[in-house]
């Protein structure tokens, strides 16, 4: 079921992609389109591809059809589910990203900071990054990604084993990043996540892309079939 | 007994009195196998960074080498090195067989496998579970697997360490390319062999003290970086 029309600029488009690993099939047949301005939630049971998905479309994964980047000039960034720190302060690891993306170092430093008080961790920019807490790893993972101004940020399960404090921050965050006009493509377990923060919701189950609708569509409407049934929790999180 | 109780007092007496001639062997040892080291951590770790992101064919077969090259005799290498440099060899008009140079040739060979092999190792433990992160961030496979060197770098000293006590240990390179050359070519090793031949054990012993110190030194730096780097993965550990 697809109803999305698209309102931005197109940045990033993949047309029937599969990916295997090995002999399960993790991908099969996916189209999708990503412009500008927009906000998707890939929703899913556990195992029906949203993180392969993720990672296709930020082009980290060997796979079968077409990804096109149709805006080579947009920066895209991915903050994994589990966010690898390098073992240096969280100062040091906003400079390698700087470093990474080309940044002059001139403008390092003030980007840093900029980064470190959107995120409200600027106490703690001497910490070693691998020593700080989930919430607070996550944020600076927020930071480390938004310092380098991306045009599209991939998020693995953003807030997944976060408590609920840590959850609304890192929320509040991605807010932020989607009124700047940052892309946001997540996967997330969490429909009431998805329905505060995209605009946009893809289905996916057992590899495929199953309803790829506007959110208020996606839940104001009645969905038949297996999404249906996902959304009224009576589907299994993990597959059948 | 008493002969060893005897040796073990002259050669703290020679120790104490910081005896000219065991100075030179422990200076020139020191000096050895540190350039053989450095010079093989410049290469081995790039070339371990390398081979963890590098895929070429025959790849696995380099890999395979390497790995084999960490139980590299030192002998085979003396020879091979010594074969390179004699006047007849094809490196011998560079004239510096039986001269340390030599000798810090034969050591890094017998080092930088160790190096290698052991950063490949590292390095790629390491992208497993950091490298779609950085190269997320823009970074190639060859700085991923760098970042990588320096995110380890505890690991990484030790790993140097490692390699500079398997190089001031070792005997029979030096000996066969250095010729144990009184006041040029003779460092700890040779001349404990030497000296245990021709029965002067006090100066074979005092070597022999001194030896086991410098090694016991790198075993404690070695147990001190661990227990930094345990430190730090314990600070890991409580995100």
């Amino acid at each position: 079921m697809s109803a999305h029309t698209m309102k931005g600029t197109p940045l990033l488009a993949v047309a029937d992609v599969s990916v295997r690993f090995g002999d399960a099939q993790a991908l099969h047949g996916v189209s999708l389109q990503i412009a500008s301005g927009e906000s998707i939630a890939l929703v899913g049971a556990n195992g029906s591809g949203k993180t392969t998905l993720l990672r296709l479309l930020h082009g980290l994964v060997a796979h079968r059809g077409e990804r096109r980047v149709l805006d080579p000039q947009a920066r895209q960034v991915m903050v994994f589910q589990r966010p690898f720190m390098l073992r240096l302060s969280v100062w040091n690891n906003l400079r390698v990203a700087l470093w990474l993306a080309g940044v002059p170092r001139a403008q390092h430093a003030a980007r840093a900071t900029e980064a470190l008080q959107r995120v409200g961790l600027s106490h703690l920019r001497g910490r070693p990054a691998r020593a700080l807490s989930g919430g607070e790893a996550q944020r600076l993972a927020l930071a480390r990604a938004w310092v380098v101004q991306p045009q599209l940020l991939f998020l693995d399960e953003p807030t997944a084993s976060l408590d609920p404090t840590a959850k609304k921050e890192v929320e509040s965050l991605l807010e932020g990043f989607s009124r700047d006009g940052i892309t946001l493509v997540m996967s997330t377990h969490n429909l009431g996540q998805a329905k505060r923060l995209a605009t946009r919701v893809v289905y996916l189950d057992r590899g495929e892309v199953r309803v790829d609708l506007p959110v208020a569509e996606f839940f104001g409407e009645e969905i038949d079939g297996r999404a249906g049934l996902f959304l009224k929790g009576e589907l299994s999180w993990t597959l059948e | 007994m008493n002969d060893f109780a005897q040796s073990v007092q002259t050669a703290i007496a020679l120790i104490v009195h910081a005896d000219a001639v065991l100075l030179h062997t422990v200076a020139l040892s020191l000096a050895v196998s540190g350039v053989a080291c450095a010079l093989a951590s410049g290469f081995g770790l790039f070339a371990g960074a390398w081979l963890a992101v590098a895929r070429f064919p025959g790849h696995r077969a380099l890999v395979m080498l390497i790995n084999t090259l960490l139980a590299l005799p030192s002998v085979v290498v003396g020879l091979a090195v010594y074969l390179l440099l004699s006047r007849s060899g094809p490196l011998g008009e560079w004239g510096i067989l039986f001269t340390p140079s030599a000798m810090v040739i034969a050591q890094t060979i017998l080092v930088f496998p160790v190096v290698a092999a052991l950063s490949r190792q590292l390095v790629g433990d390491g992208l497993r579970d950091g490298g779609d992160q950085l190269r997320s961030m823009g970074a190639s496979p060859l700085t991923c697997a760098l970042l990588m060197l320096v995110h380890d770098r505890w690991a990484v000293v030790t790993l140097l360490l490692t390699a500079f006590g398997r190089a001031i240990a070792e005997v029979g390179a030096v000996m066969i390319v250095g010729g144990n050359i009184a006041g040029s070519t003779r460092v700890m090793t040779t001349a404990i062999a030497l000296e245990t031949s021709k029965g002067d054990l006090p100066l074979a012993l005092a070597l022999g003290l001194v030896l086991l110190a410098v090694v016991g030194a790198i075993n404690a730096l070695i147990a001190l970086v661990q227990r930094g780097g345990h430190r730090g993965s314990a600070l890991a550990g409580v995100r």
